[in-house]
């Protein structure tokens, strides 16, 4: 099983790696719609200080669900998933090694971003760290979430708007604590209780989204 | 359960049901409209604006019962590959869907007169929102794919995932002290039935009428379905035979 994963994973990185741009596409997402916002609110430091903890999130989850038909989409083209799945590698490695492996090149990249798109955004230097660590325990939860909405899309028309609607609403609850817990390091208050529900988020999902994915993989495929 | 499989043994059950559950659904409607609308007392605060409580509150606890009865149905559905099961799921998509939409526009009127304002973005009613969506999920996703087989093992995974909201959406007025007052009717809570009897038993009266109203078009969707599949196979047999 373990080994399994490990495939996968690294054939995901390495497809990610020689094929390039594709995760540097979705930090430039992130980067350019934050830069948005200046534009459309205006640029006043107060306003900017405010919203900047939400926009950078609600960013950060656009930017992670634009990128999720990279996740099965383009194998279940070609024909590989079909190959993997007649593999006796349980669907569930496959899921957790291409979730692990989209999560490596897009969550990590949106982290590593977000705190300078804060800093543009002008939020407080209280709420950096507050923000890695939410993003950094959050972003897992949309790759698994949104593995779900990947695999079950696979094969229907419009696939792409379809998968919005159905990860969005999922998406909402990562958010709210993402962003309250953000805004109560910027107040000078305890953030450990958000941070607590995000990590609770992240072990519910790494146990149910596998399942739900691999059911809905092995449907896709059959 | 198997038993329950054959469409036409469901057609007999259904067509045995529904005559009842129409009744029920006239004369709850009838009785429950008429105390709600006429005989009830204005409540002592809200006065009259009470009256758009009897339709909101049912449709709220339609809306997570509907939902729950899909995943229920998918999870059947897609344990024991059960046909009737994934028909009985899908047609109860839109008649939460409806349920839910209902509840967000009658808190919506009430919320103009009461609080002055027609939204906010309070825990209960942006969780009913978010149950909007869900249902709005499933039956787009059941609906996208050219295989009905296909689309209908889609969603029932997909109500399965969902159905992780509903306990979130039924306890959020209890966990996030928001605007939405909490629950008045609560036989299990501390605060008890925090309603009197004149408001109550047009209440449950109502909620009857509203679940009545559920199985029948439950049934009858069910049997429409049933009919399209038949007409379906007939058309494929007359073209393959000719």
């Amino acid at each position: 099983m373990t080994e399994a994963v490990l495939a996968v994973l690294r054939r995901d990185l390495r497809l990610a790696l020689r094929q390039g741009a594709d995760s540097l596409m979705v930090v430039a997402f992130f980067v350019i719609t934050v830069a948005l916002f200046p534009f459309g609110v205006g640029p006043e430091p107060v306003v900017l200080e405010r919203i900047s903890a939400g926009v950078v999130w609600v960013t950060a989850l656009l930017a992670a669900m634009l990128s999720l038909d990279r996740l099965f989409q383009t194998d279940y083209e070609d024909g590989s998933l079909d190959l993997l799945t007649l593999t006796p590698t349980p669907a569930m490695a496959i899921v957790i090694g291409k979730v692990a492996a989209h999560w490596l090149t897009t969550g990590l990249p949106l982290i590593v971003a977000s705190p300078v798109l804060a800093l543009l955004l002008h939020m407080r230097p209280e709420g950096y760290g507050v923000l890695v660590a939410a993003m950094a325990l959050g972003t897992p939860t949309l790759s698994l979430i949104g593995a779900v909405g990947a695999a079950l899309v696979l094969g229907a028309r419009r696939g792409g708007v379809l998968l919005s609607l159905l990860v969005l609403p999922l998406y909402i609850p990562v958010l709210v604590f993402g962003v309250s817990a953000v805004d109560a390091a910027v107040m000078g208050l305890g953030f450990t209780a958000q941070l607590m529900i995000l990590g609770a988020m992240l072990l519910g999902g790494l146990v149910l989204c596998p399942w739900a994915a691999s059911a809905a993989l092995r449907q896709a495929v059959e | 359960m198997h038993r329950y499989a054959n469409p036409t043994r469901f057609l007999r059950i259904a067509n045995a049901i529904l005559p009842w559950s129409t009744g029920i659904m006239i004369l709850a409607f009838g009785v429950g409209l008429a105390y709600a609308l006429v005989f009830s007392p204005p409540d002592y605060q809200q006065s009259e604006t009470v009256r758009i409580m009897y339709v909101h509150v049912p449709s709220a606890w339609m809306g997570l019962f509907v939902y729950t009865a899909m995943a229920i149905a998918s999870a059947v559905a897609l344990i024991w590959r059960h046909p009737v099961a994934d028909l009985a799921a899908q047609c109860s998509a839109p008649v939460g869907a409806a349920f839910t939409f209902i509840c967000l526009v009658t808190g919506s009127l009430w919320g103009k007169p009461m609080w002055g304002t027609w939204w906010v973005w309070d825990a209960r009613l942006t969780s009913m929102l978010i149950l909007l969506f869900l249902y709005l999920g499933y039956m787009a996703l059941a609906g996208a794919f050219d295989d009905r087989q296909r689309g209908a093992k889609a969603a029932a995974v997909l109500a399965l995932v969902g159905w992780v909201n509903i306990p979130i959406i039924k306890f959020s007025v209890d966990w996030w002290n928001t605007l939405h007052q909490p629950a008045s009717v609560n036989p299990m809570g501390e605060s008890g039935i925090a309603i009197d009897t004149a408001m109550l038993i047009p209440l449950l009266t109502m909620a009857l009428a509203f679940k009545a109203y559920y199985v029948t078009t439950l049934l009858l969707g069910m049997r429409r379905e049933i009919a399209a599949a038949k007409v379906r196979t007939l058309r494929m047999a007359a073209v393959h035979g000719a």
